[in-house]
């Protein structure tokens, strides 16, 4: 952008001085901007057709009564709130969310300051080996997990018999189950929050460790008073953008528990998906999976501004 | 505050590279010491060891009384102000000051009466509450030393605290800093490149060139006794000229250029320079003492005349290139007089002022 206003503030200023620049300076903008539009055009439309349209449609649908004839409003809304096999969904929506990201961004930092104290060659090394969860398709290593989770034939259970304890169904009690799915979760998203810490931690200038070093701050001042701090935007971002993506997850659920046992492990999309496609209640399906928009369109909000605000303050 | 002590201190890093090949150095309380010396000889590397942010390979460096070797560097009590000046970017400039007193847990009010007294003393008390982005260059490096200030340390550090900024400012912090030094007589360790930085700031003057001094000393002793070639050459602005010559004694000791030109040694320095008769030597002389010819009648003045090559007049004064020997030569005469390329320039050069090099060791003998 920068370069870009350069040139159309230059390039007429060379060649056509006088009362006729302002006009063609704008002329030439306005063909940029143009050009610029018409270069967008097949992304624009993509996410036209891909996204704004299926929200629209999905909030439309989700006003509608079961038979799709009647416009009933937020009727439905209604009706899924007071409804305790619901509200157990939110539960268990927030919790896999929440703990997961929680989970993810704390692995992702740590890992992110080991790889940035192991220098030389070998970081390349670990870096690659770390990102390869993040890089297989999501539901082929998930059945790879639920073969490991299996109760009689798998490596865990094999494993802790070896070491003399009991067999654990990792998939067969509500908790277990749920703890399963999250660990699943932190396991294939922990690598991105690695790969985007090591980049801010890489882009923290050395000197300012120095400068609080020769002040006084210790090693765990430093990570607190400086790495932190200046780590500060990216956190909040990656967060936000893996609560948004953490929220919207279906495979793993899918795969490893199918919701069960009991219902104890669905979330709003597999929630979705069996009573929008599954019941064949397609405007309560709207109505589930749109649950959690409102509060995940606020947030983005607030965290964006903040974000931000604190951009122009500092850099 | 206190002295600081530097005993063999050796700086290799990884592949052998001996940035600091074993130097010695004692700075007293109060004293401001500036290390000067081209890219690369190891001044910054120095810094840094006293700082304790670069560990040291050999040798001791002793801070007050004790070795300090093996202390990190926020036990070292010592403030350092960096070439780029490190400020917090998420802090504002109150906060980037107040960091190392509220580490060390001062009181509030204590904390307060410090940022304040500094920031009056750097006239800096309107800009407390921005951020350092908000700050101009020459604001940044006062909130830099603010920052150095109000710890109140045993020794300031200061490593090219003025190079980012431009020519007119530079001249300007230069007096606050010290101006400041004579407010606060902290010991004070300042690197620079600049040899008129070195010259205007310090009570002495360390000369490094590939990581050895040189020499140490007043910034006029340096000028008017190099010890070394280098020293001779780095100090002074336009550099010292040097010409290959031989003494030689015709009735009376006399130096001889290569193309046999003979110039009288003065009396006082006959004794001097009598042992090195034959040897290869360098007669090193400043353009300020080949100047235009008014008081030639002096004793030990010469007159050569001199083919002018390229004129610069710089105000105050003027420079002349020409060449003695096939050697590029710069003279330094005064404004008023006369002259342009081609033109014959004749120039008394002052041979009180000489200085004699001896080529199998480049010291000035
Ligand atoms: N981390 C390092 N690894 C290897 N060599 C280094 C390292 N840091 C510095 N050096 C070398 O040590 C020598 C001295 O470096 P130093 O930074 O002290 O120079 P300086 O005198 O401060 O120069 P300048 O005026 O350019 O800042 C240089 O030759 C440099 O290449
Ligand atoms: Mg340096």
């Amino acid at each position: 952008m920068a370069d870009g206003s350069t040139m159309v503030v230059g390039a007429p200023a060379a060649t056509s001085p006088g009362p006729r620049q302002a006009g063609s300076m704008k002329q030439l903008a306005r063909r940029r901007s143009l050009a610029a539009l018409a270069l967008c055009s097949p992304l624009i439309l993509l996410i036209v057709c891909l996204k704004i349209y299926p929200t629209f449609y999905a909030v439309f649908l989700s006003m509608l009564d079961r038979k799709m004839n009647n416009f009933v409003g937020f009727d439905n809304f209604a009706f899924m709130i007071s409804r305790p096999s619901f509200q157990l969904v939110i539960f268990q929506s927030v919790l896999f969310a929440v703990t997961a990201v929680i989970l993810k961004a704390f692995l992702g930092f740590v890992l992110a300051h080991l790889m940035h104290n192991i220098r030389g060659r070998n970081e390349r090394v670990w870096r690659g080996l770390l990102l390869v969860p993040w890089v297989i398709p999501l539901s082929l290593s998930t059945l790879t997990w639920w073969w490991l989770f299996d109760p009689s034939y798998s490596a865990f259970n094999w494993t802790l018999n070896m070491l003399g304890f009991e067999d654990i169904a990792f998939l067969g009690t509500v908790w277990n189950a749920r703890l399963s799915v999250i660990a699943v979760n932190v396991w294939f998203g922990a690598p991105f929050f690695m790969i985007m810490y090591l980049a801010a931690l890489k882009s923290v200038p050395e000197q300012l460790y120095e400068a609080a070093s020769i002040d006084g701050a210790t090693a765990v001042q430093r990570l607190f008073f400086i790495t932190i701090p200046m780590m500060r935007n990216i956190i909040l971002i990656t967060v936000l953008y893996s609560l948004i993506v953490t929220f919207a997850d279906f495979d793993i659920v899918r795969i490893l528990t199918n919701g069960g046992p009991q219902d104890g492990t669905h979330l709003f999309a597999t929630y979705a998906f069996v009573v929008g496609i599954q019941s064949g209640n397609i405007p309560r399906g709207a109505t589930v999976s749109l649950f959690m928009f409102p509060i995940l369109a606020a947030l983005a909000f607030f965290v964006l501004r903040d974000v931000m605000k604190r951009n122009k303050e500092m850099a | 505050m206190a002295n600081v002590s530097i005993r063999k201190v050796v700086k290799a890093y990884e592949g052998d590279v001996q940035a600091v090949k074993g130097i010695d150095l004692e700075i007293i309380d109060h004293e401001f010491v500036v290390l000067v010396g081209p890219s690369g000889c190891g001044k910054s590397t120095t810094l840094r060891m006293i700082a304790g942010l670069e560990e040291i390979t050999a040798g001791e460096i002793w801070i007050g009384g004790d070795v300090v070797n093996d202390v990190p560097p926020r036990d070292r009590d010592i403030a350092m102000v960096f070439q780029n000046y490190a400020l917090y970017p998420h802090m504002s400039v109150f906060d980037n000051m107040a960091f190392g007193l509220k580490l060390r847990k001062f009181p509030k009010e204590e904390i307060k009466r410090r940022v304040d007294e500094a920031a009056t003393m750097l006239d800096i008390q309107m800009l407390l509450d921005r951020k350092p982005k908000a700050l101009s260059g020459g604001q940044r490096q006062r909130v830099a030393m603010g920052r150095a200030v109000v710890r109140n340390p045993k020794v300031f550090l200061f490593d090219e605290p003025l190079s980012n900024l431009d020519a007119k400012l530079r001249v300007q912090m230069r007096t606050e800093i010290k101006k400041l030094h004579q407010l606060v007589p902290t010991t004070t360790v300042y690197v620079t490149h600049d040899q008129i930085e070195a010259m205007t700031l310090a009570d002495r003057v360390v000369v490094m060139n590939h990581g050895v001094i040189e020499q140490v000393g007043a910034p006029q002793e340096l000028y008017h006794h190099p010890a070394t070639r280098f020293v001779a050459g780095f100090i002074g602005s336009p550099a010292m000229n040097f010409l290959p010559c031989q003494v030689v004694d015709d009735g009376g000791l006399k130096v001889q250029l290569a193309d046999g030109t003979k110039m009288a040694i003065p009396a006082a320095r006959v004794d001097r320079y009598g042992p090195y008769k034959g040897k290869k030597m360098t007669l090193g002389i400043r353009p300020e003492h080949m100047t235009e010819t008014h008081d030639s009648e002096k004793p030990g003045v010469q007159i050569m005349n001199a083919k002018v090559d390229v004129v610069e007049p710089m105000g105050m004064e003027t420079l002349v290139h020409h060449f003695v020997d096939g050697v590029a030569v710069c003279s330094r005469i005064d404004p008023n007089v006369h002259t342009g390329p081609g033109e014959i320039l004749p120039l008394a050069i002052d041979m009180n002022n000489m200085h004699l090099i001896e080529d199998a060791t480049n010291r000035v003998v």
